[in-house]
């Protein structure tokens, strides 16, 4: 037995020293100063003329005059705005697969497991400012898959992705789509329960009876093994375990919403239960039912747009993110959509049309606020000394729709650039005209057409909203 | 005559303050007058943008437009200073009005009829002119639409309406103004149909099916030429053989002999090369809607003078290894190889609203910002044939005219007044509505 367990430790240590080695390899973060630019700050305003150095993949510095090290690389930022790098709140970039759909609970299922590192889309996304997502399970289920927050680091593997610290959460889902109602009824099939809300409602109910049922056997068998050492532990559940850690407080649950019937609903069941919901995600009528909301604590993760898509989506409207704002509720603006994340600049100034947010709160909602819902707060979200480097340097105040980046910086690093895209365009296209020659990827004139690889239809957003083209 | 007086002063100090109903919600259209906007910088699209000038508008049309025109007496005068005067916008590419619930209430859907060939469903027959979504999309600046049926491979007929009517007719300016036709996709079937379809056929299979699709086409606007000839032989001489009426056929007719535009949805670079061919072979009055790879085609689509409607400047490109923003500067790439282009959200009716923004990201990337203007305003009138009437103020055109406090593109940028067809327009909408009844909930 002991040569087993001796064998063992050496597989572990033996297989842990490539990833150290490489680890190891990796070169740290470039010291990097941006000079004189507008340095908008997010928590304490937006500063003219002012220098940000970033070191060891930290803001090290932000202020009039830095002095930098002699190698540390020197960006002119006269004209440009230096802005937090935005924060995704609800995402499904990089999933390979959204929704564990079969069952109307999931919490066994991990968006870890199908991190998709080479999505182009996490690259578009970085042209567009954006340095964190929130990539959750999708909303197919009453208690969807857990879910995983990432920083932005295209082109490294995926463990480098997982964001250090992020609360752990979950996805819950109400409404039209974990009701299937956009499903038609085929014969011989049975639709899968709930159908209605008051379902979705006992669902819910019946699984945290069981989760507490769960803690309480777990609790019990914890207290009597401190006498008794020899006493089996329970089975372990690894669907329930996700729940206890929400009773717990050690989860938080971002649970998809439209109406205010759904919303109170679990308001209501969370307090009973004795749990918080972090954020309410879309809360498309969220303004109606904003002082509830605050009261329990809970947030708000919204769109500006996406309304009249479907029943459940008709009252939505564009001052939503101000009057829950006004009634104290953290607000973020997500994208859910690939497309939409690359521009959410353009949905925060969005409050400030839609409910006369000012630009500090406006800007909150991709930045500090989403880090709050996210539990990052202390390290992402805002330019201040001895937080993460995770930045973006745009040409033109982000609020401005004729405004685009030049650079987006994660732990420091570039992972984007404007102008070594462009410089790289040419050589690209080279490549990609000798692929095509090269003789294997030829189309044939006749047999089968190739085979194009299927891939998730992008932009896909998890509601699966269909609405035509012209 | 009292009674008008009073509905006009009345919608005048509403208008002012933005609040209260819609009129056309009442059923009344709100009245036309003389109205004079004075002192507002007014960009005037078509020529020189002026500082400080007075526009004059009666009975719906711009009767004077410059810095030193004065105020007519009698006439109701909006002070605007500090604002500024746009053409209002034109949104090229929707289907606004043809639905108002896409998923849950297929009882609002209007989009698609059964079949491939119907060229005799009209949008303006089924526009609902109470849709939610007229007024939210013209409080923010969109006067006009294209509206299109979609489906199918010959969709329908398209309407260019106002965004302001108690009925479709008055919305109107020009009801039938584009045949729209889906070219048919290589291996992914015309328009709507077989997105889902598994690529299981041949190569040779897959050409076979969409030459077909093709064919299906052209039969039936050969077989419009040939009724139109029989109608015309007929109408001179009534010896001949009294031909059939046929409302499938007889629509197609101005299409067929090219007297207006065809539009052809169309993104990729097969189709959009596919649809100007079709086009020159039946010769045809094309417009490309889409145009996601346009600027792939450039030369050919200077050579053959045909405008392009861009649909998708807010899509992600659509292969892995386009450029980050391959579609953001599309525009700008067809500005310099001088394609005549517009700038449409392709959106059904909810997200019309965001124009100014797809039109801003344009300039973003490479067009300069009087020609993201003009993307949304007099180029979308002239590829439609009605820049005599739209896009510009100018004197004569009709008074659909915005007035903003800021750059009309920006999107902090507020809309002040707007009139459509020389009608002053409340600005509330279904949003604006829900806003005030729940933004004081204590």
């Amino acid at each position: 037995m002991k040569r087993v367990i001796a064998k063992l430790l050496l597989i572990a240590i033996v297989s842990t020293i490539p990833i150290n080695a490489a680890r190891a390899q990796r070169p740290v973060a470039p010291e990097t100063l941006i000079r004189n630019a507008t340095v908008i700050t997010v928590t304490h305003g937006t500063l003219q003329n002012t220098d940000v150095l970033m070191r060891n993949g930290k803001i090290a510095a932000v202020g009039k005059n830095l002095n930098a090290s002699p190698n540390a690389r020197v960006i002119d930022g006269t004209g440009k705005y230096v802005m937090p790098g935005i924060i995704d709140c609800h995402s499904h970039s990089m999933l390979d697969t959204i929704n564990e759909g079969t069952l109307a609970v999931t919490s066994m299922v991990r968006t870890e497991d199908v991190l998709n590192t080479t999505d182009v889309d996490l690259y578009r996304e970085l042209a567009g400012g954006v340095t964190t997502l929130n990539l959750l399970h999708g909303s197919a289920n009453p208690i969807g898959g857990l879910n995983t927050v990432v920083k932005i680091k295209y082109g490294r593997p995926a463990s480098e992705f997982l964001f250090p610290g992020a609360m752990p959460g979950i996805k819950f889902a109400l409404g039209e789509n974990v009701k299937q109602s956009s499903r038609p009824n085929q014969p011989g099939v049975t639709r899968r329960y709930p159908n209605t809300r008051m379902g979705v409602e006992e669902v819910i109910r019946d699984a945290f009876t069981r989760a507490r049922d769960y803690k309480r056997t777990w609790d019990e068998y914890r207290e009597a093994s401190k006498k008794d050492k020899n006493l089996i532990p329970p089975r372990r559940d690894l669907q329930l375990e996700p729940l206890v850690e929400i009773l717990e407080g050690k989860r938080y649950v971002h649970a998809h919403c439209y109406i205010v019937s759904e919303i109170l609903m679990l308001i209501n069941l969370a307090d009973e239960f004795g749990f918080k919901i972090k954020t309410f995600q879309h809360a498309l009528e969220g303004y109606k039912v904003a002082k509830e909301i605050a009261a329990h604590g809970a947030g708000a993760s919204i769109f500006a747009d996406s309304w009249g898509y479907k029943i459940e989506a008709y009252d939505a409207i564009p001052y939503n993110a101000a009057i829950m704002t006004r009634a104290g509720v953290v607000v973020s603006m997500n994208s859910d959509s690939d497309e939409r994340a690359r521009r959410l600049n353009i949905e925060a100034a969005k409050a400030m049309h839609w409910g006369d947010l000012t630009e500090e709160q406006a800007l909150k909602l991709v930045t500090f606020n989403p880090a709050i819902q996210l539990g990052i707060q202390e390290r992402v979200g805002s330019i201040d000394v001895g937080k993460d480097a995770d930045i973006a340097i745009w040409n033109g105040h982000p609020f401005s729709v004729y405004s685009r980046v030049d650079t987006t910086f994660v732990d420091g690093e570039v992972f984007f650039d404007r102008e070594k895209d462009l410089a790289r365009r040419s050589e690209l296209a080279k490549e990609r005209a000798a692929l095509e020659q090269a003789e294997p990827n030829r189309p044939r004139s006749q047999g089968p057409s190739p085979q194009t690889p299927r891939r998730r239809p992008s932009g896909h957003e998890d509601d699966d909203i269909e609405i035509e083209k012209p | 005559m009292k009674i008008l007086i009073a509905i006009l002063i009345c919608a005048y100090s509403v208008a002012a303050q933005q609040i209260g109903n819609p009129t056309t919600q009442d059923g009344v259209m709100p009245p036309r007058g003389t109205i004079a906007i004075r002192n507002a910088k007014i960009v005037t699209v078509s020529g020189p943008d002026i500082e400080r000038g007075t526009i004059v508008i009666r009975d719906g049309k711009i009767e004077a437009v410059g810095a030193n025109v004065s105020v007519p007496a009698g006439a109701q005068s909006i002070d605007g200073t500090g604002l500024s005067v746009y053409p209002g916008m034109i949104d090229a590419g929707t289907n606004m009005g043809l639905v108002e619930v896409p998923q849950g209430a297929n009882g609002t859907v209007d989009l698609s009829e059964v079949g491939d060939l119907n060229p005799n469903a009209k949008a303006i027959i089924a526009v609902n002119p109470h849709s939610a979504h007229i007024a939210v999309t013209r409080v923010e600046g969109i006067t006009n639409t294209l509206t299109a049926p979609t489906g199918g491979l010959i969709s329908g007929q398209a309407a260019l309406i106002n965004l302001l009517g108690t009925a479709p007719k008055e919305m109107a300016v020009v009801p039938q103004v584009a045949l729209v036709i889906n070219y048919p996709r290589v291996a992914g079937g015309g328009g709507g149909f077989g997105g889902f379809q598994q690529q299981t056929a041949s190569l040779t299979e897959t050409l076979q099916a969409n030459e077909r699709q093709v064919d299906q086409i052209r039969k039936l606007l050969r077989d419009a030429e040939a009724y139109g000839r029989a109608q015309d032989a007929y109408a001179k001489d009534k010896s001949l053989p009294r031909p059939d009426r046929n409302v499938v056929l007889e629509p197609l007719i101005p299409y067929v002999r090219g007297e207006q535009p065809v539009i052809f949805r169309a993104d990729r670079e097969a189709e959009i090369r596919g649809a100007l061919r079709f086009a020159d072979e039946m010769k045809l009055k094309p417009i490309i809607l889409g145009g996601n790879d346009a600027s792939k085609v450039v030369n050919l689509l200077k050579e053959k003078n045909v405008p392009v409607i861009l649909t998708g400047i807010f899509s992600l490109p659509p292969r892995e290894d386009d450029t980050y923003d391959s579609l953001y500067e599309n525009a700008a790439k067809l500005q310099q190889a001088g394609v005549r282009f517009c700038i449409s959200t392709g959106d059904a009716g909810p997200e019309v609203r965001n124009l100014a923004q797809y039109a801003g990201m344009a300039a973003a990337f490479g067009l300069s910002k009087a020609d993201a203007v003009k993307a949304v305003t007099l180029y979308p009138a002239q590829i439609l044939n009605v820049a005599d009437r739209l896009g510009s103020i100018e004197v004569g055109k009709m008074a659909n005219l915005v007035v903003t406090d800021g750059d009309l593109l920006e999107i902090r940028t507020r809309i002040r007044y707007l009139l459509i067809d020389g009608r002053s327009v409340v600005l509330t909408s279904r949003h604006t509505e829900l806003n005030d009844a729940f933004k004081n909930r204590k």
